[in-house]
């Protein structure tokens, strides 16, 4: 019977636990597309905004609050309810997968633990996987909703960019997950503490991971479905006001918690590496706040890199992406696959 | 037919077919990255305009100012020379008989009543200080500055004037710039 109980403080642990994300996706979100900006005019020689605030540390919120005062235009030939649906959709799916990450050491005092986590399930990892699929949607529901045909060609890139370029990524996964042999993150995380992050014994998993999370974003290289200069914006080309400030929103959400996800399945998430931080006698508060903050600092190295390499290189060609997905990177991470397989087999022996 | 060269520069195109390494791009790409990173830290081409402005070079032909001497009077007698030397018909002006209680604000017995520049017009050639023989006008180290209407643009004496050299000593000696100040008469 002790089943159905319901503990209030667990319930108001995790609702605390799932604002503060969810406010920090949204930060986190909100200053990348700054330092887009940013590192965008540095890497070309520039400044970039330095007028709203010192440095320009407001311009986020100038450019949100522009977006709200934008006028929203519902083109009268497209689907009303699919049409709204679609950003809805998008925003919802990027928020949902950071549920699973561990966002640093669990809080143990004494007899209370929390950990800073939303929801330690089994099958972790397969969770992000399945509503990054779903994500997909928000971009096919709102390119096609918007009955315009460059908005659909866009939907139609975007679909078939982001399933073939799961599959390499599931593959590559395949690997860190025979090594760890579990899907849960936590356990994932535990395993590289103690044996050594993953990025040591799976560098071109990694790289391929990387690849697709790219792709998986719609990152330059591959940002095919909103290509400005051949299809206007793509699928969101009909959208205006805080619609599209939800899809541009929810790319950079995607981003935050793709390198998140990076950063906890290669590079030991909240651990610190060479030290074993956890001797050190810090206090339980300060344990929990150091691990996160390290956690944090390799997910801003990723968006770091996520942008930079988005201010380097063009966009690839349809074909020339097909093929890379296909024809290079699913062989490359089998092939990645079967070596870390035979190698997991041989010494476990 | 051979065909001689222009150059020693010339690079034949590689066009073998890619390597399997090659078509994963990766190496050209980490190749870019590092060109990109450098311009990372190289020093910044933007002059950041209100408060930092480029310098001009002393023959810079900008807005122009009408001359007072060094007691403050306007120099001009509406003479119209400039007027007349101007290749874009941009000056106007209306002369006027001094009166005797106005001495002290006009150096000779005409002066102009009116005086309008068209900064539309104006070419900045700087004809009109060639001409003029009482050194009344000349091109200052400033442009126009943008407006919102054509009649913004129409600069009239108000806008020219230099300011007076004894009551705003300061702001004269802004507007003369690197200019000599008028000599006493």
């Amino acid at each position: 019977m002790h089943m159905l109980a319901i503990d209030i403080w667990f319930i108001l642990e995790k609702v605390v636990l799932i604002a503060s994300i969810i406010g920090l996706s949204f930060f986190v979100a909100m200053y990348t597309t700054f330092a887009e900006r940013k590192v965008a005019a540095w890497l070309q020689d520039r400044r970039g905004p330095n007028r709203a605030g010192p440095f320009g540390i407001f311009q986020p919120l100038a450019d949100g609050g522009k977006l709200f005062f934008k006028e929203e235009i519902i083109p009268m030939t497209s689907n009303r309810f699919l049409f709204i649906l679609g950003p809805a959709l998008a925003m919802i799916t990027a928020l949902i997968t950071s549920t699973v990450i561990p966002w640093g050491a669990s809080y143990v005092d004494g007899t209370t633990q929390i950990a800073l986590q939303v929801a330690d399930v089994d099958m972790g990892i397969l969770i992000v996987f399945g509503i990054v699929s779903v994500g997909v949607y928000g971009i096919m529901i709102g390119g096609w909703s918007s009955n315009n045909k460059f908005s659909l060609l866009a939907a139609i890139r975007g679909a078939s960019q982001m399933v073939s370029y799961e599959l390499p990524m599931g593959l590559s996964l395949i690997a860190v997950l025979l090594m760890t042999g579990s899907l849960k993150m936590s356990e994932i995380v535990s395993h590289q503490i103690q044996h050594g992050w993953h990025i040591l014994y799976q560098p071109l998993g990694f790289i391929i991971f990387f690849v697709c999370a790219l792709a998986e974003c719609n990152r330059t290289p591959f940002d095919l479905p909103e290509a400005e200069t051949e299809l206007n914006f793509g699928y969101h080309q009909e959208y205006s006001s805080m619609k599209l400030g939800f899809y541009l929103f929810a790319e950079y959400i995607n981003m935050f918690i793709s390198s998140a996800v990076m950063a906890t399945l290669f590079f030991g998430g909240y651990d610190i590496p060479f030290v074993d931080e956890s001797a050190w006698g810090l206090s339980p508060l300060l344990f929990s706040l150091m691990s996160f903050s390290v956690l944090m600092a390799k997910v801003l190295f990723f968006l770091f890199v996520f942008i930079w390499i988005r201010w380097t290189i063009p966009r690839f060609r349809y074909d020339q992406l097909m093929n890379l997905g296909w024809e290079k990177l699913i062989p490359l991470s089998l092939v990645n696959m079967l070596i870390t397989a035979a190698l997991t087999l041989w010494l476990n022996k | 037919m051979e065909t001689s060269r222009l150059t020693d520069r010339a690079k034949a195109v590689d066009r073998r077919p890619m390597t399997f390494l090659e078509s994963l791009y990766l190496w050209s790409i980490v190749k870019g990255m590092a060109t990109t990173l450098k311009h990372l830290f190289r020093k910044k081409a933007t002059i950041e305009y209100p408060e930092e402005k480029r310098p001009f070079a002393p023959v810079f032909r900008g807005l122009h100012v009408l001359n007072r001497d060094a007691e403050g009077r306007e120099n001009c007698t509406a003479c119209g020379l400039c007027a007349v030397a101007c290749p874009a018909e941009a000056i106007t002006m209306e002369a006027a008989e001094r009166l005797p209680s106005e001495a002290h604000l006009y150096r000779e017995e005409k002066y102009a009543a009116k005086y309008e520049i068209n900064m539309l017009r104006c070419i900045f050639c700087g004809l009109c200080e060639e001409a003029c023989p009482k050194d009344a006008i000349y091109l200052s180290q400033t442009f126009a500055p943008a407006n919102y209407g054509r009649k913004g643009f129409i600069y009239k004496k108000e806008e020219l004037l230099i300011p007076h050299p004894i009551h705003q000593q300061e702001e004269y000696e802004k507007a003369l710039g690197d200019r000599k100040p008028a000599a006493k008469s």
